[in-house]
């Protein structure tokens, strides 16, 4: 029994009472984690963050994670779970680095079938017609994160990804700035099955005031 | 979180996983070390399964399987790992078993030990190093384990973001620096639990 100690010790460890449970986007990692630490020194409040791939986080929603607060990259994520109240809290615009798109051998993108910044980038280029002929040089990643790595590290010569991933790029530079893309909204929303969804509405409202504002813009989102 | 944190975090949760699944592991080692029973192979196929499998596969299945209230906490990190090594473990228990001389066993129960006299005093000494090895193994794979980790636990910074899904994070948002330090410490950490194992398989001459 005395062996066993620890080892029980180890499962003992108390649940939190009114904790706020919050599934972002990978992207807004830096951001959130800067927001959600000035509201608990605020409020008292405690939040809890899970970051993750938009896909990844709906899915272990409708699966029945605990979450009370989710924050998507795109609105089809957003579409798959069950919402209360649901705002259009920042957005994004698209932008090439490396060098500009017709000059590009080698194109890095998000995975242009699931990843919203691929899905974005495919809509963009099919609205100008220009899609089928890019399509042999484009190299699909598994997240937009690895389309600028890849033209950082050389295995490409262009990419297309957030201007907010643009913005951490050590050597590479943004070439374009996509003006006529489709309109990129982070949705935001209370879960329907939240256990603290009042706790949740309040850390939103946090995140649509000025002040949170002005830190999601250092990370370069755009507010309204 | 700092480094250090991270590490031990995962060396713990890696520690309990094994731990855990030490006992559970050899019977059922045992049990697959034994002729030829009803239902056999289709328990050997399930043993084998998430070695097989896309770990995210295993990953989204345990979602389903595992209680809402475990989801998203760090018993979810010890479930993952432990389905991810048990593999490691049940196969190489079963060998080091099979591999033991029946004769002995039968001399034993001749001179009139009952059967659980006879596993713990012949049957498992005998085994011993073989089982190491795959409990070492298995320690390794748990540390590494990502996929099944990254759905059913998440990436809860100081909660339940293991090594290997630090290093995800990290390197998803750009910060390569922060995920080569946490790669040097994964190394360093698997070729200690390798080497260790290379050591208690080597034959003691």
């Amino acid at each position: 029994m005395r062996r066993l100690l620890p080892i029980l010790l180890l499962f003992a460890i108390p649940i939190q009472a009114a904790e706020i449970r919050v599934s972002a986007a990978a992207s807004l990692t830096d951001a959130v984690t800067e927001l959600a630490r000035l509201y608990e020194s605020k409020s008292g409040d405690t939040v809890v963050l899970n970051f993750g791939a938009s896909s990844i986080l709906a899915t272990q929603i409708v699966n029945g994670a605990p979450a009370d607060l989710f924050i998507s990259a795109d609105e089809a994520q957003m579409n798959r779970v069950a919402t209360k109240v649901r705002v259009a809290l920042l957005s994004n615009k698209l932008v090439i680095v490396g060098v500009p798109l017709l000059k590009a051998r080698r194109i890095a993108i998000a995975n242009p079938e699931a990843v919203p910044a691929g899905v974005y980038a495919k809509r963009w280029l099919q609205q100008r017609g220009i899609w089928a002929a890019l399509a042999p040089k484009m190299i699909p990643m598994e997240n937009v994160r690895g389309a600028l790595a890849a033209v950082e590290a050389g295995n490409a010569d262009a990419a297309i990804v957030y201007a907010t991933d643009a913005q951490i790029a050590r050597r590479a530079r943004v070439a374009e700035v996509v003006n006529d893309g489709p309109p990129i909204v982070y949705p935001a929303t209370v879960l329907r099955d939240a256990q603290n969804a009042a706790g949740a509405q309040r850390f939103l409202e946090f995140l649509q005031s000025r002040d949170a504002g002005a830190i999601f813009r250092r990370y370069g989102f755009l507010t309204k | 979180m700092t480094d250090a944190a991270i590490l031990f975090f995962t060396v713990r949760m890696a520690a309990l996983a094994t731990a855990l699944l030490i006992p559970p592991a050899l019977a059922l080692a045992w049990l697959l070390a034994r002729p030829q029973w009803r239902g056999k192979s289709i328990v050997e196929t399930l043993v084998a399964l998430p070695l097989v499998m896309p770990p995210v596969a295993t990953g989204l299945i345990l979602l389903k399987l595992v209680p809402h209230s475990v989801v998203f906490t760090w018993r979810a990190v010890v479930i993952a790992m432990m389905v991810m090594s048990s593999p490691f473990i049940v196969r190489a228990a079963r060998i080091a078993f099979e591999n033991v001389n029946p004769r002995y066993e039968q001399i034993a129960r001749t001179l009139g030990a009952h059967e659980p006299r006879v596993f713990f005093t012949i049957t498992l000494p005998l085994a011993l190093r073989g089982i190491s090895g795959g409990v070492v193994l298995g320690f390794a794979r748990a540390l590494g384990e990502f996929g099944a980790t990254i759905l059913v636990a998440g990436n809860i910074p100081g909660r339940t973001t293991t090594l290997a899904v630090a290093i995800y994070d990290r390197v998803q948002l750009g910060r390569d620096d922060a995920a080569w330090h946490l790669v040097a410490a994964g190394v360093f950490v698997a070729f200690i639990a390798i080497w260790l194992s290379e050591r208690s398989t080597r034959r003691r001459t």
